[in-house]
């Protein structure tokens, strides 16, 4: 068996990195592909089908490792957490190229790179979920981060684009050193990078050590709070969804924000859990204005991207609940919620792509009359938004209800009633859009329009999720169940 | 009951879902077909809540058809009985369902004339059903909210696009006032889930529980005004007749005809069921606002013009006595109180029905536009009187056989509120008989000579409201029965 300096036993078993391998082995395959698409005869269709094969494969892979529980040289845990993300992540890149390849032909400047990146970056959202040291997690977080900084400037003509793109690498920057310089000082006080070897630092007296923990807490929970574009650190989360193509925005809204809340679950469940006395009004805080603020601000968008965004900052304030009381409870119901809402918000982001290619504009007032020009696409759009604000049959209802009701039962019941209320407050603004679609007269061509056989594909999966987790969910509950055990084993 | 009915009770809100999920599939320009296809799915409502109704058996336990299949269980926060679909229904349930589909009957054939994407219509408006009957049936406090939220939902849609008048402003006031009620049930489903520490919503062991009462004197509150909303409780009244003015007809007939009992059931369900000493403790002020609802409501119909505003007016008059007769805490004034969700839901139906056959041909709904309709349209107006006596608690008809029930509960507590109630029933028949007046009788005004006698869907469900409305008011045991027992039974701390 291999060892390290120090002596520590290292398992190099390269298979457990199965996925990860597959998926960046993809990533460059595109890339050579699209490099020499001429010489190789290929048709518009073979970069996303090659890259929907090594998802497949992929996902393959990390079937092996379910109900596993082995480490990789000390830097990498395989274990049904690592595996429920990297699900979830494979899915929802197979997801967004599936559903948009139509869009990213006609509106991205570099269709090679881009399935490329989107790659790249999907194995950087798994190392996030699956790093058991602090630096394999900056380094994944980075990893998914810069890939993402070039995508959302890949929009084709459009100015917005490159502008987000800036706002997004240089903000991103900022709170990258943010993170970096709290890490440091979480490795000042706990003596390694290891979490295991940080958990037993923090669970001895840290009184002599108090004001670097606080304020190494404190950074790290602003750097990532960037990323999960809490509140007061999103602002660059409205400009970056407008700006970005639209299949980007969908991907920021699931992958990046699910990432961060692998790594948010990792760190407060595990090394930080000793110290949570130190971090835990910090996390209630910052839900509860990211509550307020984002359902409060999406109540003036016009732009449906920018609605979209700051409904979604507002979901994040609800799952940063689950933070603040973190157990194994409010961690299967927070997965649970994670899981609907990554499908739900799909659902609506596909509809607004298909919806996007057949009339290149996103302003919410041009949704008018939808229900009669294409019913299916307003029934789609209906129930994802329904389903974002909680209401019943739908997926969101009964994640909310189960997270709510974890929270509560955790003795935080003045969080979930604040929860309530905004949640409330999200209706009244995605019922504006239902409003347009189903009670005025289309503005233009009242004629009827079709998907294209991939939209109705998509579309028409993620709305048979929406409404199976909403009337069903028991299967998924028992999923998330069994993937947050490893973290409270 | 026998424990196989609970396959009656499970069908009763499948089948409107089913409907739903049918309709979905029909083609729109299947004009018949959907006609058809909603006659027969109303039928079979009407059928099995009658059949809930009769069998319920009043000697025996007090949930009958009870049984439960496993929805999630041994996970996460839940327990071995977790969240269950558990049905089961006692006296006042039955009672309720029986409503349900009373009204839905009427409610369905009159919707057939409507011309606008009436298949997208019947959808919702089944699946509101769907959340009615559901609530009423449910014994579990997760499927029971579930429904409960199922059945506000459609009437956004439902009210904005198929409504009159200011239709936006009434749905989108309707929806806020009555989520932000949502707002207060959650909180004290989950505050009774995390204080019980069960493990399972189910409701029938959650009553077995005896919570602390500071815990009941702090929640029972908000679920009576969570769900006082619903059932317009004064002060947080007024969606209601903005709602009921602008909502199509159908849906007038079901909102104010059954969805606000769903609230007054809540209260019940789980406010006075789950903490009855919550609910004792703010019984006196349960009859208070009451009473000043009924005023209130009775004084702001006697200066409406639009029948439908002082219908809605006049509801939330009436849904005052319900909770007057909930503050009785006494059998004679609980039973009177149940008597009157049913009571006035069977009558207002049958006000918006002819309101809005009326107002589908003339457009006007305005009392002093009218005048000697009695000419023109006499079984418009015979029906319309029916339903008028019943509201103002004339013997022999419904109202009356419920509200002697409340006003006897009220006045062994307080006589004055008694004496108030009286006061109340007086004004009532002060603003419908001037309308009778007004509008039935005296000189007829040609103005109106185009207008016709109403259709022979339109009469045939107002036969089945106007016989419910004397059934009840004529022979009120198999109602007193099932009810009064019970009550008796079940809610501990009620006396006679």
């Amino acid at each position: 068996m291999t060892t390290d300096l120090l002596g520590n036993a290292l398992n190099l078993q390269y298979e457990l990195l199965g996925p990860e391998i597959a998926v960046a082995v993809t990533a460059a395959l595109v890339l050579f592909a699209d490099a020499f698409r001429r010489e190789l005869n290929l048709g518009r269709f073979a970069l996303p089908a090659l890259s929907v094969v090594g998802l497949v494969v992929a996902v393959v892979l990390s079937s092996l490792w379910i109900d596993e529980n082995k480490d990789f040289a000390r830097l990498v845990t395989v274990d049904n957490f690592t595996t429920f993300f990297r699900f979830v992540f494979l899915i929802v890149t197979l997801v967004v190229i599936v559903g948009s390849h139509e869009y990213i032909q006609k509106h991205v400047s570099h269709p090679g790179e881009f399935y490329s990146l989107l790659l790249f970056s999907t194995v950087g959202a798994m190392l996030m979920a699956s790093a058991r040291d602090l630096l394999t997690a900056y380094l994944a977080i980075e990893v998914m981060s810069f890939s993402l900084y070039i995508l959302v400037g890949m929009a084709k003509n459009d100015a917005r684009s490159g502008e987000a793109s800036l706002k997004y690498v240089l903000l991103g920057g900022v709170a990258s050193a943010m993170l970096l310089y709290g890490l440091s000082f979480l490795y000042g006080v706990g003596g390694s990078t290891q979490y295991s070897e940080i958990a037993a630092a923090l669970s001895r007296d840290t009184s002599d050590v108090q004001l670097p923990l606080v304020l190494g807490l404190a950074l790290i929970i602003a750097g990532l709070g960037f990323k999960a574009s809490a509140v007061p650190f999103h602002m660059w989360t409205p400009d970056a969804y407008e700006g970005a193509p639209i299949p980007i925005t969908a991907y920021l809204s699931a992958t990046s924000k699910a990432a961060t809340f692998a790594l948010l679950l990792r760190w407060f469940a595990g090394p930080l859990l000793p110290a949570i006395d130190e971090w835990q009004w910090m996390v209630a805080a910052i839900a509860v204005l990211t509550m307020v603020f984002g359902n409060l601000v999406a109540l003036q968008q016009h732009n449906i991207k920018r609605l979209l965004a700051y409904s979604s900052i507002g979901q994040v304030g609800f799952m940063l609940m689950a933070i603040t009381a973190v157990s194994d409870n409010t961690g299967s119901a927070l997965l649970l919620h994670l899981t609907g809402y990554l499908i739900t918000n799909l659902a609506v982001f596909m509809a607004v792509v298909a919806f996007y290619n057949r009339t290149g504009t996103e302003e919410i007032s041009s949704f008018r009359g939808l229900a009669q020009t294409n019913p299916y696409l307003a029934l789609v759009m209906t129930a994802g938004l329904f389903s974002l604000a909680g209401m019943p049959l739908l997926a969101g209802f009964l994640t909310k209800f189960i997270l709510f009701q974890s929270v509560v039962s955790a003795g935080y019941t003045w969080l979930v009633v604040i929860a309530l209320v905004a949640s409330t407050v999200s209706l009244y603004y995605y019922l504006q859009v239902i409003r347009h679609m189903y009670l005025y007269e289309p503005d233009g061509d009242p004629s009827r329009w079709r998907l294209t056989p991939t939209g109705y594909l998509t579309t028409g999966v993620l709305l048979g999720g929406v409404l199976f987790v909403g009337l069903y969910a028991a299967p998924f509950y028992t999923v998330a169940d069994r993937a947050i055990a490893p973290l409270f084993a | 009951m026998v424990e196989n009915d609970a396959f009656a009770l499970l069908a009763v809100f499948l089948i409107p879902l089913g409907t739903a999920v049918l309709l979905m599939l029909v083609p729109s320009k299947e004009r018949s077909l959907i006609i058809a296809l909603t006659a027969a799915s109303s039928l079979a409502m009407f059928a099995i809540s009658l059949y809930v109704f009769l069998t319920y058996d009043f000697g025996g336990d007090q949930f009958q058809g009870v049984k439960a299949w496993d929805y999630m269980s041994n996970v996460g926060l839940l327990g071995d009985e977790g969240i269950q679909l558990k049905v089961g229904v006692d006296g006042i349930a039955a009672a309720m369902v029986l409503l349900t589909g009373i009204v839905i009957v009427p409610g369905t054939w009159v919707s057939w004339k409507i011309q606008n994407r009436m298949k997208d219509f019947f959808i919702l408006l089944y699946i509101l059903t769907a959340g009615v009957f559901g609530t009423f049936v449910m014994l579990d406090m997760f499927m029971w909210f579930l429904l409960y939220e199922t059945a506000l939902l459609p009437m956004y849609l439902l009210i904005a696009v198929w409504g009159s008048t200011r239709k936006e402003y009434g749905a989108m006031k309707l929806m806020m006032m009555l989520l932000a009620g949502s707002i207060l049930i959650f909180t004290a489903i989950f505050a009774i889930y995390a204080e019980a520490g069960l493990g399972t919503f189910d409701m029938v062991d959650l009553y077995d529980v005896g919570f602390d009462e500071d815990f009941q004197k702090l929640y029972f509150p908000m679920v009576a005004v969570g769900c006082g909303i619903l059932a317009a409780m004064f002060p947080f009244h007024s969606w209601s007749p903005d709602g009921h003015a602008s909502a199509p007809t159908a849906v007038s007939m079901l909102h104010a005809g059954v969805l606000m009992k769903l609230g007054a059931f809540g209260i019940i369900r789980l406010g006075f069921q789950m903490m009855p000493e919550g609910g004792a403790f703010w019984a006196p002020a349960l009859m208070l606002v009451g009473i000043t609802a009924a005023l209130y409501g009775a004084i702001s119909a006697l200066r409406q013009t639009d029948m439908k505003l002082m219908t809605g007016f006049s509801s939330v008059s009436h849904m005052g006595y319900v909770m007057l007769g909930l503050g009785t805490m006494n059998v004679i004034g609980w039973t009177g109180a149940v008597l009157q969700m049913f009571a006035h839901g069977v009558m207002t139906a049958l006000f918006f029905l002819l309101i809005g056959a009326m107002y589908d041909q003339s457009h006007n709904r305005d009392i002093p536009n009218f005048s000697g309709m009695a000419k023109q349209m006499p079984i418009w107006t015979v029906f319309f009187v029916i339903a008028g006596l019943a509201s103002l608690g004339l013997p022999g008809m419904s109202g009356f056989v419920a509200e002697v029930h409340i006003f006897i509960g009220t006045f062994r507590v307080y006589p004055v509120i008694g004496g108030l109630a009286v006061l109340t029933a007086a004004i009532t028949a002060t603003y419908l008989l001037r309308m009778f007046s007004q509008a039935f009788f005296g000189e007829f005004n040609p103005r109106w000579s185009e207008l016709k006698e109403i259709t022979i869907a339109e009469r045939a469900g107002a036969t089945v409201l106007a016989g419910t409305i004397l059934f009840l008011g004529l022979w009120p045991s198999p109602w007193v029965d099932r009810i009064s027992t019970t009550i008796a039974q079940t809610i501990p701390g009620v006396t006679l």
